[in-house]
C-alpha cells in the first residue's frame, strides 16, 4: 500500500537512507549511534505532534506530557511488576492515548489559543504529580538503571530496535496523513467552520487526531527510556514541549518530515555546540528568527520547494 | 422541502432576524432578497445551523432540523456557500472538493485506505461541470476571488446536496462573472434538479432567474410570492424599491 502512493524516486531514496542507518553502527563511533538514536526517538516525537499541530491546526502546546506520562508508565512496569516486557511496551502509548483522550475532550471545546493553554495546565498537572509523589515516581530524581532485556539492553541493540520501530510508526503516520482521515485533518486545519458545514463533525475528528498523535507520542516516551534506561520528570516539563513545537516550526511543519529533520538539527546544536557553550539555544534562537524571516515553511519545505516543482501542485487525485 | 416559520435571533439587543417565514418548494429556485443588514446572512446561517435561532421552527423534509449542529444539517442533505470566499487555502482545488465527496461517502474517518484514488470520478464531474478541470492542481488560496467563490459552489456540490443555499454567490464578482455564476446557477437547478435558495442585494439579477422570492426587511419578512408579485406589491415597494 505505501508503495503504491510514493512515486518510485522517493521510494528508492527512502530505502537507501534506511539501509545506510542499518550499516552506520558498526563504523561509526559509540556516541554518534547513540546520538543518532536519540534524533530518531525525537523525531517520532516531533512528528507525532506535528499530526496535531501543523495538520491538524491545533495548538497542542504541552505534547511532552503525554511523551512523558507513557516513559514513566514503561518504566515503572518494568521496575515495580513482573508484567512481560509487550505489555509494558504498548501500557506506555495506551495510557498516553487515555490521557490524551481526557484532556483533548476538554481542549477541543476550546478555540486555538484557550485549547493551548487549557492544554497547558492540566499538562502541568501531570507533571506536578509526578514530581512530588516520590514514593512512586522517585520524584525530582527520576528512575535509574531500568533493567531491559538482552536484545537492547546494548547500545546497538537499542539502536535497531528503534530504528525499526520508528520506522514502522513514520509508516503509520504516513499512511494516517494520506488517508480520508488525514486529508479531512488537513482540511478541518485550513477552514474547521467551512468542514462543519460539509458535514464533519469537527470536534470528534480533532479528538480522534489528539488521540492517535499521542498515542505515537506515547511510542516515542517508551523508545527513549529503552536507550536512556532511566526517566526523570523533565520529560513532561512544559520547556521540552516547546522544544518539540520549536522542532516542528523549524523543519516546516506543513510537511510530512519536516519535524524528523528539525528534531535532527535541534538535537545536533544541543549535542555539539552545547560542548563549546551552555547558551547554545542563544545560536537556536538566532536560527529561529532567520528561519521565520526567510524560511517560512521550514527547512523542509524549503527543501521541497527547490528540489520539486510537483510540492504545491500535488499529483493527481492528490489531498495536499 | 424547507420550512421556516416565525424564527427569530438577536445579538444582544439588536434583533438581526425577527419574524421570518419562508417556503422552499421542491426543485424551486428562490431567492431572499432585501437591502445590507436585512438579515439575509443570519437567516442562512439559523437555517444551516451555524447559529442557533432564539425562537421558531426550521422543517427539512418533515424533520425539524432547529437545533441541530451544521455537519447534521449538511448529512440531512442540505449544504451552502458563504458570502466571503470560504475554501481550504492550503489544498489544491481537486482536494478542496474531494474532502466534500469523502464526507458525503461517510468515508471521514476512514484510517488505512489512501485517499488518493478516492471519489476521483466524482470530483472531477464536479469540477468538469464548474468549469474548474483544468484548474484542479492548482492551490485553492492562490486563485482569483471570482474563481474562489465558483470553487465554493464546488465544495457545496461535493456533498451532494438535495438543497443548496448560496449566500450572495455573486458578491464581489465583476459584471460579467454574475451573469456567468447566474447562469450557471440556473443550469445547475435544470440539469440536477436542484433546489436552490439563494440570496442576492442585486434585484436585476434575482427577477431574472428566480421562481419565489422572498423580500426581506429589518429582520422580518415582508412577502414571499412570485416575481410579479413582489413586483406589484406596495409594501415592498415602500420599504425596499423607494430605497434604490
Amino acid at each position: 500500500m505505501l508503495m503504491h502512493m510514493m512515486n518510485w524516486k522517493s521510494y528508492w531514496v527512502l530505502g537507501a537512507i534506511f539501509i545506510v542507518l542499518l550499516i552506520l553502527p558498526p563504523v561509526i563511533p559509540r556516541f554518534y549511534t547513540y546520538i543518532m538514536a536519540l534524533m530518531f526517538v525525537t523525531g517520532l516525537l516531533a512528528m507525532s505532534l506535528n499530526m496535531v499541530v501543523g495538520h491538524g491546526g491545533m495548538f497542542q502546546f504541552h505534547h511532552a506530557a503525554f511523551y512523558g506520562a507513557s516513559a514513566y508508565a514503561f518504566a515503572l512496569i518494568l521496575t515495580k511488576t513482573k508484567l512481560p516486557l509487550w505489555v509494558a511496551f504498548f501500557a506506555g502509548p495506551v495510557l498516553a492515548a487515555a490521557l490524551g483522550f481526557l484532556i483533548g475532550l476538554f481542549c477541543v471545546r476550546l478555540t486555538r489559543l484557550y485549547f493551548g493553554m487549557l492544554q497547558i495546565s492540566l499538562g502541568s498537572l501531570l507533571w506536578a504529580i509526578v514530581f512530588r509523589w516520590y514514593d512512586f515516581t522517585g520524584g525530582g530524581d527520576g528512575l535509574y538503571g531500568i533493567p531491559m532485556p538482552p536484545f537492547i539492553s546494548s547500545l546497538k541493540g537499542s539502536y535497531y530496535f528503534i530504528l525499526i520501530v520508528v520506522a514502522m510508526c513514520l509508516a503509520v503516520i504516513y499512511l494516517i496523513f494520506k488517508s480520508p482521515f488525514g486529508a479531512t485533518l488537513l482540511a478541518i486545519r485550513d477552514n474547521p467552520a467551512r468542514c462543519e458545514a460539509i458535514g464533519i463533525n469537527v470536534r470528534r475528528h480533532q479528538l480522534a487526531a489528539i488521540v492517535i498523535a499521542t498515542f505515537f507520542g506515547g511510542m516515542a516516551g517508551v523508545l527513549f527510556v529503552v536507550l536512556e534506561r532511566s526517566v526523570f520528570p523533565d520529560l513532561l516539563f512544559w520547556v521540552l514541549s516547546l522544544e518539540i513545537f520549536i522542532m516542528c516550526l523549524l523543519g516546516g511543519w506543513f510537511t510530512f518530515l519536516g519535524p524528523m529533520l528539525g528534531a535532527a538539527i535541534i538535537v545536533s546544536l544541543r549535542t555539539f555546540v552545547g560542548i563549546y557553550t551552555e547558551y547554545w539555544t542563544l545560536i537556536l534562537g538566532v536560527m529561529l528568527i532567520l528561519i521565520i524571516f526567510f524560511l517560512p515553511e521550514g527547512v523542509m519545505g524549503f527543501v521541497l520547494e527547490k528540489f520539486s516543482p510537483r510540492v504545491s501542485g500535488p499529483r493527481k487525485g492528490g489531498t495536499e | 422541502m424547507l420550512k421556516v416559520r416565525d424564527i427569530g435571533k438577536s445579538f444582544g439587543e439588536f434583533a438581526a432576524v425577527n419574524g421570518v417565514d419562508l417556503t422552499v418548494g421542491k426543485g424551486e429556485l428562490v431567492a431572499v432578497i432585501g437591502p445590507n443588514g436585512a438579515g439575509k446572512t443570519t437567516l442562512f446561517n439559523l437555517i444551516t445551523g451555524q447559529l442557533k435561532p432564539d425562537r421558531g421552527r426550521i422543517e427539512f423534509m418533515e424533520e425539524e432540523i432547529t437545533t441541530m449542529p451544521p455537519y447534521e444539517i449538511c448529512k440531512k442533505g442540505i449544504a451552502r456557500s458563504f458570502q466571503t470566499a470560504n475554501i481550504f487555502p492550503r489544498l489544491n482545488v481537486f482536494g478542496n472538493v474531494q474532502v466534500a465527496v469523502i464526507s458525503q461517502q461517510r468515508k471521514s474517518n476512514t484510517l488505512f485506505h489512501p485517499a488518493q484514488g478516492m471519489a476521483v470520478e466524482e470530483t472531477n464531474r464536479i469540477l468538469e461541470n464548474l468549469g474548474l478541470s483544468d484548474k484542479a492542481l492548482e492551490t485553492a488560496g492562490s486563485m482569483s476571488h471570482g474563481d474562489q467563490r465558483i470553487l465554493e459552489i464546488a465544495i457545496a456540490l461535493g456533498n451532494d446536496p438535495k438543497l443548496l443555499v448560496l449566500d450572495e454567490p455573486t458578491a464581489g464578482m465583476s459584471p460579467e462573472e454574475t451573469d456567468a455564476t447566474m447562469e450557471l446557477i440556473k443550469q445547475l437547478a435544470e440539469e440536477r434538479g436542484l433546489t436552490i435558495l439563494f440570496c442576492e442585494h442585486d434585484m436585476d439579477v434575482v427577477f431574472s432567474v428566480a421562481q419565489s422570492i422572498m423580500v426581506m426587511h429589518q429582520g422580518r419578512t415582508l412577502i414571499q410570492g412570485k416575481p410579479q408579485q413582489v413586483r406589484e406589491s406596495e409594501e415592498v415597494m415602500k420599504a425596499y424599491l423607494g430605497e434604490e
